[in-house]
């Protein structure tokens, strides 16, 4: 990693080029309201993350580079303190085509409560729960525009592993997951060569992807071992796998109706999931500037009991406030119902700006009624608040 | 979005005066039918524009927004709205496919989270980045979107103006009507009252230190939107306006929006 890194800076002084400097540097506290349920796991912290990013171009715009880092410094948490390349990238447009090489995150999919379709990152766990921190993933990426569409080829070298919280951590497995000791289907572990595809097209106001990937899963199954030490820990095992996807979004006067369905097949499970459901809109609540977007999404996944997901069989109802002041304030609250066992997670976030260059942001997320049997059981006592103040420039 | 052809919007024509009774309904038509064929032929533009915000107290904040519009043949302009300022939103790019009487196309690219998502347009009455301009403020501004009356000519500042008034014709409007000045030579939006729902005076909006392009095309380089009921108050500031600079559709995909500077 670090010597693409160096290559790549050799690339951008090569080129001698002008960049365009931006990001953010944030302070975030932690506050769990509930005595940890595994041992070593800290009630409350305090860190710091740095985003920078550099955009440049050259050739009149046909190639373009960027690179975007994160890094958290955390004294008490070892696992959460990581640097990442988010994205390391040389594109080059000619005529209907888009050559991308380096380093990219990428999203794919429309659903607001789970991500099932966007399996080319690997998620930055150690950064929240929900899937939309993800580790930069190396690439060669050629989209090409069609009257009949967008197709994207990509091929994947170089796999991520998942970052995972450690002793100290909250929101974790009760045992912790020794990343040193990950394990891999392929005789090639890490250096697989994973293949992705992917139709995009806009018909009106129908949005429809269609995707295909064949290679390392991003999603480990967690295994029992010990460590050097001789502890029990768990050990991610990375499957191969092939995954089709589609997703849509179709968009009727104040309605957005949105669906992600899958059918993955891997050596432990073949399995189909989807989610499907709608944003309603409100406009302008009470004779104010304020807009209401009522969410209501359900999920289902048909593997075995105990083997599916956190959304094997649950609705999302949410909330979504737009303020559209000056400060562009917004909260999104919403809470994710099991149907089966009633175990349910409360989520609220909100933010808005401060001046012209800082922005607060809070979170908190609860989790009431959690059986014993769900996937979410060992969070049942991290509650939490979470407060970020973040300087823009 | 910001295909300011508000400045240009209405257009009169030498009406004969002889041998007809034209009804101030078709006078106001004939003028925005004008207008909007006076204002065909540009291809493109790109301009800068400095939103400063104000409110009641006299506090102000400021965006910096990079505008890039394309002329399209038969249905309304494609636009694309890029964010610098303020610096938490800065990478936000906005896309609009403008149409007549049917809700535009947009699509908002995120950088936070590196994703495309395409949006409603069909609230249309709701402000703009908090400022005091609406959408439908900036939007495209297609014939068919208003009905028109034609009121009276009157002096205003240094040029004479046509007055005419305006009713939405698409759904969602937040407005009964708007009465717009309209310079007779140049064809400038130079003053704009707008009636909300409840038919009271909502905003008035002030244009000036117009600029000709290409020999024909105006723009403003001020337009100050007051809103009465608020106190609150937005300027755009035009900056660097540059006229057929060779973008093409490539330049408006929604797909490309990631890679767009």
């Amino acid at each position: 990693m670090r010597s693409s890194f160096v290559c790549f800076g050799l690339l951008m002084l090569s080129a001698n080029l002008q960049a365009e400097f931006s990001g953010n540097v944030a302070l975030e506290t932690q506050s769990f309201s509930e005595s940890a349920q595994f041992d070593g796991q800290l009630d409350n912290n305090v860190t710091l993350s740095f985003k920078p990013r550099w955009d440049g171009e050259w050739n009149e715009g046909d190639d373009l580079w960027s690179l975007e880092l994160f890094l958290r410094a955390d004294n008490k948490d070892a696992g959460r303190q990581h640097a990442d390349i988010r994205e390391a990238l040389w594109l080059h447009v000619t005529g209907d085509s888009e050559w991308r090489l380096g380093i990219n995150t990428m999203f794919w999919g429309v659903t607001e409560s789970q991500h099932l379709v966007d399996v080319i990152n690997q998620i930055d766990q150690v950064e929240g729960i929900d899937g939309e921190d993800k580790l930069g993933q190396p690439m060669l990426h050629l989209q090409r525009y069609q009257d009949w569409g967008v197709v994207d080829v990509l091929l994947l070298p170089g796999f991520r592993e998942r970052t995972f919280q450690q002793q100290e951590g909250r929101l974790r497995t009760p045992l912790v997951v020794d990343t040193d000791q990950a394990q891999y289907a392929s005789s090639r572990e890490d250096s697989h060569i994973d293949y992705a595809l992917r139709f995009s097209q806009t018909y009106g106001d129908l949005d429809l992807g269609l995707s295909w990937f064949k290679g390392t899963s991003r999603d480990p199954v967690l295994l029992a071992a010990f460590d050097d030490a001789g502890n029990p820990v768990l050990t991610p095992f990375y499957e191969q796998m092939t995954q089709l996807g589609v997703d849509a979004q179709l968009i009727y006067q104040d309605w957005i109706w949105r669906l992600e369905l899958i059918r993955r097949e891997a050596e432990s499970n073949d399995y189909n999931a989807y989610t499907a459901g709608f944003e309603y809109t409100f406009y302008g609540i009470m004779e104010s500037a304020v807009d209401l977007g009522m969410l209501l999404e359900y999920s289902a996944d048909d593997r075995p009991a105990g083997e599916a997901g956190a959304f094997d069989n649950d609705v999302f109802l949410g909330g979504r406030f737009a303020f559209n002041d000056a400060q562009s304030s917004e909260i999104l609250a919403g809470f994710v119902i099991d149907t089966d066992n009633r175990s349910r997670t409360f989520r609220v976030e909100g933010n808005r700006r401060f001046g012209a260059s800082w922005k607060g942001t809070l979170e908190l997320q609860t989790f009431t009624n959690v059986d014993a049997d769900d996937v979410l059981a060992v969070f049942e006592k991290d509650d939490f608040v979470q407060l970020e103040m973040a300087y823009y420039f | 979005m910001f295909n300011l052809k508000l400045p240009i919007l209405l257009l009169t024509l030498a009406i004969p005066s002889a041998g007809f009774a034209q009804s101030a309904e078709e006078k106001g038509l004939e003028i925005a039918t004008a207008a909007r064929a006076y204002d065909k032929g540009f291809t493109d533009f790109t301009a800068n524009m400095v939103m400063t915000l104000k409110n009641k107290s006299g506090q102000t904040s400021t965006r910096l927004i990079r505008i890039r519009t394309l002329e399209v043949e038969g249905d309304g302009d494609k636009s694309l709205s890029i964010f610098d300022e303020p610096a938490d939103v800065k990478g936000t790019k906005m896309l609009t496919y403008s149409h007549g009487l049917e809700p535009d196309d947009q699509w908002l690219y995120l950088p936070a989270l590196k994703k495309v998502k395409r949006i409603s347009s069909r609230n249309k009455s709701g402000p703009f980045m908090g400022s005091t301009y609406a959408f439908e403020d900036l939007g495209s501004q297609e014939v068919e979107k208003y009905t028109y009356k034609y009121l009276r000519d009157e002096p205003c500042g240094e040029m004479n103006c046509y007055v005419i008034e305006r009713y939405p014709a698409y759904k969602f409007s937040g407005y009964t009507r708007q009465v717009a000045w309209i310079d007779t030579e140049g064809y400038r939006l130079v003053k704009a009252e707008f009636y909300d729902r409840k038919k009271s005076l909502l905003k008035t909006l002030q244009a000036s230190d117009f600029k000709q392009y290409l020999g024909h095309y105006w723009r403003p380089g001020t337009m100050d939107m007051v809103n009465h009921q608020t106190g609150k108050s937005t300027l755009l500031e035009w900056q660097d306006y540059a006229f057929k600079t060779g973008l093409t559709e490539r330049d408006f995909r929604s797909q490309a929006l990631k890679r767009i500077q």
